[in-house]
């Protein structure tokens, strides 16, 4: 019974998302009371074309031809409809290209950076900070939790940004710019991909460096928390193993609140990785965003951040579905 | 144990003034010193720095482009010709402020709600749960973005309220939940059963009680909407008239100036939000400390 329960709430709450995402995307761009096709007519007029009487007719046709002459209500039906099918529309700077197809690319670069990088800042970030809150963890260990932890409060993209300096331009380790060299033509291949992963250590080294504090304050204060329990007293006047005590003990009660806010973490994570892209001109969708912006390329900004709440939100749901298995204090409440 | 209470209250005794009072707590409190005086130290630099520097050099044009920090431009200027410090001088009291309106703005209305909702209940509660539960899960970055692009060219101000916009959800949460388990205590009832109304309530008895925990609230507040300010501004999207600190970033980035070797353009900017947010990440530990006693000497 919980089960069904449980399980309807999270797919209204995953659904109420969408909406609202895509809602917000629908109504924000409208409120300013742009016309979009006439501002695009003057910047031609500004490029050097005249604002002759055919303009006027034109900015008619093109708003009939984008439905952008029905009332608002029918509007905002024929988009909810549209984003349904995932129909995002034309890229403006790119023309004939849909904003589908960009995304498409850049989401893989950016869905490949973000996995490698969670995934390991969430193990070392959580290890270390079960370490630090150990008292008998080695001293020098313990001695690092200032730095990294005072890490967590500085944007990603300004240590890329440091990184960038440091790595790619004074000791030019590592590539400082793009996805792959210039004159490769993204494939499938085993060369290829070694030389993405080349471009992506420098992004990934960033985003891990900034993030394993974030998840190590969390671990220590839950890890304290823990190690205060009766359970664990009594484990330890046994004589049980301190490496037992630790992992099987300490640890394994102590994380269950960390994947918790692993959900809680994609959004955060997912915007403090744009800019880190743009820093790295590595080509994500913090790059295509960037540039969709210089540009005023309103259908591709909107596809973007469709797409990453939709990514989102899909991601909270996975999680939200696997975490009563892992944690039954979960089943009991509901 | 006891003599050691006596001589405290002892010791309070002697304090003439809260003044004394609060110097005393803030040695006991290192981070909460550290992070305060950081902040003092950025805001008497700009302050101090207006009365040495001519401030109308932090717009382009102003000085010859790409030089490196000399002794009449220390920190070097950039490739429109601003002087470097000229810009730190005028940009980051302006992050500052920018952050501080937003956070005060999104905390208060936080309370608002928090207080409202949670002491009043019903359906108004749960409307607030449900649209700050689904808020949370949208970055607000990207929300800041659409209203941005919708606007086009803000100033400061208006900066401000933009960011103002979603600073609020998270608040609401924290305080909310404060309030549902304060509302249960004794003293509350006794004040509802002594026949004070709601409102009076909340105002007399509720809030008191929590505004430690409210400020600490605002501390990360307005650190959060620094950095969505800054991170905005990083995008091209903030106030372009002005010598921001993000925006500073922004022409980095764009005209590739950390590999063009320009390490002065960069450094700069960097090191002054870097000790923004330790600055801020110091108090709020502070903060947190003072609002929540029972972290205190947890670790």
């Amino acid at each position: 019974m919980w089960a069904a329960v449980y399980l309807l709430k999270r797919i209204v709450f995953f659904l109420l998302i969408v909406l609202t995402a895509a809602t917000v995307n629908f109504f924000l761009p409208r409120l300013s009371g742009q016309d979009p096709i006439r501002e695009r007519m003057i910047k031609q007029v500004q490029s050097g074309s005249a604002w002759g009487k055919g303009k006027e007719k034109m900015v008619e046709v093109y708003n009939a031809k984008f439905g952008l002459d029905k009332p608002l209500w029918q509007q905002y039906l024929t988009y909810l409809g549209d984003m349904a099918r995932f129909d995002l529309g034309h890229s403006i700077a790119f023309y004939p290209k849909t904003v589908k197809d960009i995304l498409r690319e850049a989401l893989l670069w950016t869905i490949g950076l973000l996995t490698m990088t969670t995934l390991l800042s969430f193990v070392f970030g959580t290890l270390f900070g079960a370490l630090v809150a150990w008292t008998r963890a080695p001293l020098w260990l313990r001695s690092l939790a200032p730095p990294i932890m005072t890490m967590a409060a500085i944007p990603y993209y300004l240590l890329g940004l440091i990184m960038l300096f440091v790595f790619a331009f004074e000791l030019r380790w590592f590539p400082g710019h793009g996805g792959y060299r210039i004159g490769t033509i993204p494939n499938v291949s085993w060369r290829f991909f070694l030389e993405a992963l080349e471009h992506s250590i420098l992004p990934a080294l960033s985003i891990l460096l900034s993030s394993l504090g974030f998840w190590a304050i969390a671990m220590r204060g839950m890890m304290v928390t823990v190690e205060g329990e009766d359970y664990m007293t009594l484990a330890e006047a046994k004589g049980i193993k301190s490496s037992r005590l630790f992992l099987d003990y300490g640890l394994r009660n102590a994380i269950l609140p960390q994947i918790t806010s692993l959900a809680l973490a994609m959004g955060y994570v997912f915007s403090g990785a744009l800019l880190v892209e743009v820093v790295f001109g590595f080509p994500g969708i913090g790059t295509v965003l960037f540039n969709s912006i210089k540009g005023v390329d309103y259908p591709v900004i909107q596809g973007i951040v469709l797409t990453i709440i939709l990514t989102l939100a899909t991601t909270t749901l996975i999680l939200d579905l696997t975490l009563p298995m892992l944690d039954p204090r979960i089943r009991r409440q509901t | 144990m006891t003599v050691r209470s006596d001589s405290n209250q002892e010791a309070r005794l002697n304090t003439p003034s809260p003044f004394r009072e609060g110097l005393g707590y803030l040695r006991r409190n290192p981070p909460l010193a550290f992070g305060l005086s950081l902040i003092l130290v950025l805001l008497l630099f700009s302050v101090g720095g207006r009365l040495l520097v001519n401030i109308e050099d932090a717009s382009p044009l102003s000085t010859p482009p790409y030089q490196s920090p000399s002794a009449e431009y220390p920190f070097g200027t950039d490739k429109v010709g601003r002087d470097l410090l000229a810009v730190m001088i005028v940009g980051t009291p302006l992050t500052l402020r920018v952050g501080l309106l937003a956070g005060v703005l999104g905390v208060a209305f936080a309370c608002l709600l928090a207080f409202a909702g949670a002491y009043y209940g019903g359906i108004i509660d749960a409307v607030i749960r449900l649209v700050v539960d689904v808020g949370l899960t949208i970055p607000s970055i990207l929300i800041l973005i659409l209203i941005a692009i919708a606007l086009r060219g803000v100033n400061p101000t208006e900066m401000s309220l933009i960011v103002a916009a979603t600073a609020w959800l998270w608040p609401t949460r924290t305080i909310r939940s404060q309030v549902l388990s304060l509302k249960e205590r004794a003293y509350v009832d006794v004040a509802r059963m002594s026949g004070m109304r709601g409102y009076e309530i909340i105002f007399r008895e509720l809030m008191p009680n929590l505004i430690p925990f409210i400020v600490a609230n605002l501390v990360n507040t307005t650190a959060s909407a620094i950095l969505a300010t800054i991170g905005m501004e990083a995008l091209g999207l903030g106030p372009t008239s002005h010598p921001t600190l993000g925006m500073t970033i922004y022409w980095v980035i764009l005209h590739a100036g950390v590999l063009g070797g320009y390490w002065w353009w960069w450094s700069v900017p960097v090191v002054i939000i870097v000790l923004i947010f330790i600055a801020l990440y110091l108090t709020s530990v502070g903060m947190d400390e003072l609002a929540n006693p029972r972290l205190r000497r947890s670790v």
